[in-house]
């Protein structure tokens, strides 16, 4: 596999999973207001998981759909920090924002890319993780002398670069994600 | 043999899926139509690419092409080329007539939260500029939600891409 296609699919993955994590908001957020939001920017994140992964099936001769839920677990390249079910609003929040912060510089370094197709989608998706990045600097202002929020942020800071080997939660998410799919014959039309 | 302003035309009577009182063209979403050997291919970019409505819009756009009697290709074209700006004037006023306050234009910097907090955003309904940002997000990924201190109405805010 092409180096270009590793990084399209390094950055999906992260997409999609944390796209996933975040929809475990919808319905059950502290206020409805954040319900609106996290589910909103779960299905934006789940967009950009799509796109992604269709640049990188045109070069792979396949097919987004196919890259996202036709893997094994094993072979996903997300980063450790958007496979863990947090269910706690602390570290959901310092998940957000570690994210967005580290997301912002990898879009710096792809808008600069010589392939005009991955910066052209870099710059199409910065456009749009402004508002995510809006809504996480909200949160860390508003969350950032609280003891348990810095203590979430410091323990999960690490987790943005582990990127070899997966926790056993992502095979849990994967089972749940893909569930529907592998009722159906390989090929199925949906 | 199909004509492109027969495809304008014909796209034109697309109602958006989420908001249906403005059409695809008038969104300011199609970016292009090329005729070719009975071929008509499409460009198009979404609002934003966690749009729910991009399959469904992609659908409509080929049934009409092939109501013409031509084969359509409808391509996604996801980079930056496109912004809110390009929601023609009519669009802008319908959305403002359904409750909608149009985007702001995009400037050389990205939005901040200190814009959109500020009350820079006029009530769709009253006209007044006393409103207030509730919610970054909203039904769809294009949209804020608002409240109109004035007339107490809440109203929804297209985002500027």
């Amino acid at each position: 596999m092409s180096e270009r296609a590793e990084l399209l699919l390094g950055i999906a993955d992260d997409e999609l999973v944390l796209g996933w994590r975040d929809s475990e908001w919808t319905g059950i957020a502290p206020f409805l207001e954040e319900d609106v939001a996290f589910s909103s920017i779960a299905q934006n994140e789940i967009g950009h998981a799509r796109a992604l992964y269709e640049l990188a099936a045109q070069e792979l001769g396949t097919t987004a759909d196919e890259l996202a839920f036709d893997r094994q677990p094993e072979e996903y390249r997300c980063c450790r920090l958007v496979e863990l079910r947090l269910p706690d609003w602390e570290h959901t929040i310092a998940r957000h924002w570690l994210y967005e912060e580290a997301d912002a510089a990898r879009l710096e370094r792809l808008k600069a890319s010589d392939d005009p197709e991955v910066a052209g989608l870099a710059e199409k998706i910065d456009r749009e993780e402004v508002y995510h990045r809006m809504h996480a600097q909200m949160w860390f202002d508003r969350l950032k002398d609280e003891p348990r929020f810095v203590a979430a942020v410091d323990e999960l800071r690490p987790l943005i670069d582990v990127r070899d080997g997966h926790s056993p939660e992502l095979t849990e998410l994967w089972e749940q994600m893909t569930e529907v799919r592998r009722s159906q014959p390989a090929g199925t039309t949906w | 043999m199909v004509a492109e302003e027969q495809v304008w035309e014909a796209l034109a009577e697309i109602p958006d899926p989420e908001i249906p009182v403005i059409s695809l063209v008038e969104l300011g979403v199609i970016r292009g139509v090329e005729i070719e050997d009975g071929r008509v291919r499409v460009d198009f970019t979404p609002t934003f690419l966690g749009c729910p409505a991009i399959e469904v819009m992609q659908t409509a756009m080929a049934e009409r092409i092939r109501e013409l009697g031509a084969e359509p290709e409808v391509r996604v074209l996801a980079d930056d080329s496109w912004s809110t700006d390009r929601i023609t004037p009519e669009g802008r006023e319908k959305l403002r007539e359904a409750g909608f306050a149009p985007p702001a234009p995009r400037e050389a910097g990205a939005p901040t939260l200190v814009q959109l907090q500020s009350q820079a955003f006029r009530c769709p309904y009253c006209g007044s500029s006393d409103t207030a940002l509730e919610n970054i997000f909203g039904p769809t990924p294009c949209r804020s939600l608002r409240y109109c201190r004035t007339c107490r109405q809440p109203f929804e805010q297209f985002k500027t891409i």
